[in-house]
């Protein structure tokens, strides 16, 4: 494992390392606000919305994300929608994992007690205020042991990109394994994703500690 | 004055509250009593608008309301829960003034102060900055007592005040109630306690379960 090596091949790994970041952040951005929009759809008590959005995290759950990322890049075109391949990406892990947050949000707003809504009614705070000062702030700290579980699977989920061809952190070690015919470039992909996970996870435990102010 | 007339409720096929009339005076305490399931949290919950009763006549100062309209511009009633539903995420000075500040757009400023001072006045000076855990049964239920008065209530309900609490507090919550009633406050107290709605109250009313009288309909 020579010192020179490895500074050859960095560069790319962190290129690869770069693409896996940005999936990272943008499924984030967008599927966290899609999972706490889907679960108040969950928990209405609108009927047929409820069956839809049922039928949405089933499909989500219920099939392998490999599975849905080529159906977005190969399948939707078919029908006339094409994206792009980092699109098509970013597309597929924001409904994935909202329908993953939406579960775990549900559980949470259903763990939020009925006297909570009804202190919140007799002082006459609107839905949206009851929601976003009351509801919201309690079922964060009962979620985010849940919800940090998932980033974590996120970093490492990220690597499936590589069915619609997309050059990742784990298809950049593919590459020069292959290339070069040596373990060397898995080894500091795999050393790549601990770093990533161990960031995560210190961040998730300060944000934790932030909201165990109260118990 | 809060005048009910023909207050109607049933679950199903169950009546609880067959025509029951309520008058509250300015300034006084009424007492609402009864056994065990005779209907009084119900009652409480159709005059603070979380049942819909099923039929019955609101009238405040004269003028008819809804209790479960939702933009009214005035605040009736305030309410002190028999679990006080504290919100356990914000300090007691957040709990007092979120509804201020979200619904009557008051400056937060101006509700921190006012705040301030039902604090002092019921016993809870420097306690502003504490979370709901950290306090006993009896400091939660002035905490919901300021949060409720904070929105300026024609009248103030408590559903068991006392149950909550260690028995030998029972004579502090009494103290309280006659104490808000100097100040003006007009108070409706659901209990099952007999002796304790005899000291606070200027009027009682008392609530019969009306399963008998089901049953000999059946
Ligand atoms: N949401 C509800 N659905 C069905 N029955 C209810 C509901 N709330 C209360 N009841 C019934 O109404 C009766 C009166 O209850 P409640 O008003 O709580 O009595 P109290 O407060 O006097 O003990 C009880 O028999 C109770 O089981
Ligand atoms: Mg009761």
């Amino acid at each position: 494992m020579s010192i020179s090596y490895i500074s050859e091949i960095l560069p790319s790994l962190f290129q690869g390392a770069g693409l896996t970041l940005q999936l990272f952040f943008w499924t984030l951005i967008g599927s966290l606000p899609l999972g706490i929009v889907v679960s108040l759809g969950l928990t209405s008590k609108i009927k047929p919305l409820r069956w839809l959005l049922d039928l949405y995290v089933w499909l989500m759950r219920g099939t392998p994300l490999l599975l849905q990322l080529i159906f977005v890049f190969y399948g939707l075109p078919l029908v006339g929608i094409v994206f792009q391949r980092y699109d098509a990406a970013i597309f597929a892990f924001i409904l994935n994992y909202g329908a993953y947050f939406a579960e775990i949000f549900r559980g949470g707003l259903q763990s939020i007690d009925n006297g909570q809504y009804e202190s919140a009614q007799v002082l006459r705070l609107s839905y949206w205020q009851t929601i976003r000062k009351i509801v919201i702030p309690q079922v964060v700290k009962i979620v985010l042991p849940s919800v940090g579980n998932e980033v974590i699977n996120l970093v490492k989920d990220s690597s499936l990109v590589y069915v619609i061809g997309l050059g990742d952190l784990l298809r950049a070690g593919n590459v020069a394994t292959s290339r070069d015919v040596t373990l060397v470039p898995y080894i500091l992909v795999g050393a790549i994703y601990l770093l990533l996970v161990g960031v995560c996870t210190y961040v998730l435990h300060k944000v934790e500690q932030r909201y165990s102010y109260y118990q | 004055m809060l005048e009910i007339k023909n207050l109607k409720k049933s679950f199903g096929s169950r009546v609880i509250l067959d025509n029951v009339n309520v008058t509250i005076k300015d300034q006084e305490v009424l007492s609402i009593v009864g056994p065990s399931g005779a209907g009084k949290t119900t009652l409480l919950r159709c005059i603070t608008g979380l049942e819909q009763a099923d039929s019955g006549e609101f009238t405040i100062d004269g003028k008819s309301f809804d209790p479960n309209a939702t933009d009214t511009s005035e605040s009736v009633i305030g309410v002190v829960f028999q679990d006080f539903n504290l919100f356990p995420h914000l300090s007691v000075m957040d709990n007092i003034i979120l509804a201020p500040t979200m619904v009557l757009k008051q400056s937060k400023q101006v509700a921190t102060a006012d705040a301030k001072k039902l604090l002092d006045q019921l016993g809870l000076i420097g306690k502003g900055d504490l979370y709901p855990y950290q306090l006993s049964g009896g400091q939660k239920q002035r905490v919901a007592i300021a949060r409720a008065l904070a929105m300026k209530p024609k009248i103030l309900c408590y559903d068991e005040p006392t149950s909550a609490l260690d028995p030998n507090l029972r004579k502090e919550v009494e103290r309280l109630i006659s104490g808000l009633k100097q100040d003006g406050m007009t108070q409706l107290v659901v209990t099952h306690d007999m002796d304790f709605a005899r000291n606070i109250a200027d009027d009682i009313l008392e609530v019969s379960s009306l399963d008998k009288l089901n049953q000999t309909a059946d």
